[in-house]
């Protein structure tokens, strides 16, 4: 994913010669992930630059470049270091186009490698987006396959609204796949291909007989637990990747809940007010009567992210899907 | 100069003496400066009758602080761009914003009756949190840098702002990569009830520059060709390449916050009364008239001229209708509503909408927006 996302930049930077990339530590080292190596020799320092260690003033001097007309990228260190940001974000960056009749957003990305598994320090393992899904204003997504995120962080550089690209950075290394050459998706596709792809949810593997709604790094430990539910009970559960957090697919949501008549929600983030909650309410409010049980929840608990000695026993597991599952199909 | 060394131009007829206007303001340009205070002063007392008629919604005036606006703006070249506070509210229309537009602001109305493409004027939307608009100005001006453009940047704050942390981040990126942005700091000692001394351990605003390793100027708040003269030379100074400027522009905040505000709560009006005279409008007056630039037909022209600006604006806000709820949805996404917005609206429309709230009728208050400046004995 790291590779497809460097490609995504590097093709923006080609095409575009107003996209600018700002962060702590992104230029001369490439970023702590590497996601925007190269870039640097490539563009220059005008272009990808390494800015003084301050979130709010990265995303505040982001939202004046996109007022004149640039498109800034910003990269946003670890997930817990959004919160010196929260203000800008909320307050400007997505209130601009409210603000002005909808004529002048403050057209930006901010790129969110977010989420535990890493073994990382405290604070560099946090899942925030429910709190961007809560704000008016802001698109919030989420990519999980290499060839998703190399096609939706050019369609996020596309769209006229601020995106909140979230990154998740336990898959960055997992998994590779080839990015085709060929993708429908290219900076300023009048295709709609891209718009697209920051709506729309996509089914990770197909089942009739329980729903697994979910996003980010858990979407493979749902595709894992799928294949456990299969062995050990003859049961096809269909596990849907959400991709865009805000808005929800609630067609992808409310049609793959009503279609297999079971669903269990996933997610990393603490419970109370995540994106789980909201998920369920839906699938309860538009097709209830096509459930045989209440929608479940797997996501991790109300608490402070655990020093990581202790991360496996927050994080959602197999095992911790598996029993989900279990529930809603006994019940 | 020292930053404790005040810059001022404008003697007040008495103890402070007169100074030689800077070079680059002619005749045509004091008129011009001095007719701009007018119709800020203007807007800013109609504003206030407005409010007090039920009219507008609370108004965060700003009487005695034009020249610090006026001063300032008249520095700016067209295409620099400017943000304002709810304290220079209505410096948009000096910029071509409708009065109107302000006037339905403060009304509470969203969607174009409220508000206006920024880049139409090149005047940042009000910005009505403390300080957070300052890093904005900064990404503008750097932007304008890396595309290679003289465009430059002022932002309007007060001292309360100093405060906080965007404030210390902006002037930070803004001396870090050298950007053409001018941090106009309107430090009339008071923060609603808080006084400037709870604000800051320094004795001045303009001494903070020092940590950004930019120049701190302080200027007579009350004198708008000090403001001019700062701001020009903070802008050449950014335009050249050589960075920003914080300057202090050091008044006094003579009314209240806002028309919610009874400053008898907190501070003692002998003070402000000790402030009072050095008010930018009558003192311009005055020293336009010891120059012999301006008489007394002149300043009545601007004055009636200013009136039916505003009194126009005041006519078009009255014609305008309220928002219908689609105002709620329609400017949030530039690419188009969602669908939860879709079923917010039919969930409103399915509504029986209760009848628009009938302004109060006007009643003629003590002020219904007449400038009077004292006239020179």
């Amino acid at each position: 994913m790291v590779e497809a996302l460097n490609k995504a930049l590097h093709e923006a930077m080609e095409l575009d010669d107003r996209v600018v990339l700002l962060g702590e530590d992104v230029a001369k080292t490439g970023g702590v992930f590497r996601v925007t190596a190269g870039l640097l020799d490539k563009f220059g320092d005008a272009r990808v630059v390494d800015t003084p260690l301050a979130e709010s003033g990265i995303v505040g001097t982001a939202i004046g470049m996109s007022i004149y007309g640039l498109l800034p990228i910003v990269e946003i260190q670890f997930d817990a270091f959004v919160y010196p940001a929260f203000d800008q974000i909320i307050v400007h960056a997505a209130r601009y186009a409210w603000r002005t009749n909808a004529e002048l957003p403050a057209t930006m990305v901010i790129r969110i490698p977010f989420g535990g598994g890493v073994r990382a320090p405290e604070l560099h393992s946090d899942s925030p987006e429910a709190f961007f899904a809560h704000a008016p204003g802001l698109k919030v997504v989420c990519p999980t396959t290499p060839s998703d995120a190399r096609d939706m962080l050019l369609a996020a550089i596309a769209h006229p609204d601020p995106v909140i690209f979230m990154e998740p950075k336990r898959i960055y290394r997992a998994g590779r796949q080839e990015v085709p050459e060929d993708s429908a998706v290219t900076l300023g596709s009048s295709n709609g291909a891209g718009a697209e792809l920051l709506s729309t949810a996509r089914v990770a593997r197909a089942g009739e007989d329980l729903a697994i709604i979910t996003y980010g790094a858990t979407v493979p430990l749902c595709v894992e637990a799928a294949g456990v539910l299969e062995r050990q009970r003859d049961i096809q559960a269909r596990v849907v990747d959400l991709r865009s957090i805000y808005p929800l697919d609630v067609k992808a949501i409310t049609s793959s809940a009503a279609a297999c008549g079971r669903a269990l929600v996933v997610h990393e983030a603490p419970r109370t007010a995540g994106m789980g909650a909201e998920i369920s309410s839906l699938i309860h409010e538009r097709v209830m009567l096509d459930l045989e049980a209440p929608v479940g929840r797997v996501t991790g608990f109300d608490v402070p992210f655990p020093q990581f000695a202790n991360e496996e026993d927050y994080l959602p597991s197999v095992e911790r899907i598996v029993a989900g599952a279990n529930k809603v199909l006994d019940f | 100069m020292s930053a404790a060394e005040v810059l001022r131009v404008m003697g007040d007829g008495k103890s402070l003496e007169d100074r030689a206007v800077p070079e680059g303001l002619g005749e045509k340009d004091l008129l011009e400066l001095f007719r701009w205070l007018v119709i800020l002063r203007t807007f800013d007392e109609r504003a206030v009758a407005l409010q007090r008629q039920g009219r507008i919604g609370t108004y965060p005036l700003y009487w005695g602080e034009e020249g610090t606006q006026a001063g300032a703006l008249y520095a700016c070249q067209e295409g620099d761009w400017v943000f304002p506070t709810y304290r220079q509210n209505s410096i948009g229309i000096l910029r071509g914003v409708p009065v109107a537009t302000i006037l339905g602001w403060i009304r509470g109305y969203g969607g174009p009756a409220g508000f206006y493409n920024p880049r139409d004027y090149r005047v940042a939307p009000i910005c009505v949190p403390i300080a957070t608009h300052l890093p904005h100005a900064v990404g503008l001006a750097w932007a304008a840098k890396i595309r290679n453009d003289g465009t430059a940047s002022l932002a309007w704050f007060g001292d309360g702002a100093t405060s906080e942390g965007d404030f210390h981040e902006a002037m930070n990126f803004a001396s870090v990569f050298k950007v053409a942005t001018v941090f106009f700091c309107v430090n009339n000692q008071w923060a609603i009830s808080t006084p400037v001394t709870r604000q800051m351990a320094t004795s001045t605003i303009a001494e903070r520059a020092a940590a950004y390793n930019m120049p701190g100027i302080r200027v007579d708040g009350f004198d708008p060709i000090a403001c001019w003269k700062a701001t020009r030379d903070a802008l050449e100074r950014g335009r050249a390449g050589e960075g920003p400027t914080l300057i202090e522009a050091y008044c006094y905040r003579l009314g209240a916050h806002g028309t919610a505000d009874d400053p008898k709560l907190y501070r003692d009006d002998a003070e402000t009364e000790r402030w009072r005279p050095l008010e930018p409008v009558g003192r311009m007056f005055a020293f336009l008239s010891r120059l012999g630039v301006l008489d007394e037909s002149t300043a009545e022209g601007y004055q009636q001229e200013a009136k039916r600006m505003v009194a126009d604006g005041v006519k078009q806000l009255e014609s305008i209708e309220q928002p219908g709820q689609d105002v709620l949805f329609d400017y949030v996404y530039s690419s188009g509503p969602p669908w939860t917005f879709q079923e917010g609206l039919a969930e409103l429309e399915s509504m029986s909408r209760q009848p628009e709230v009938e302004p109060p009728t006007p009643s003629p208050g003590p002020n219904t927006g007449d400038v009077e400046f004292p006239r020179e004995p």
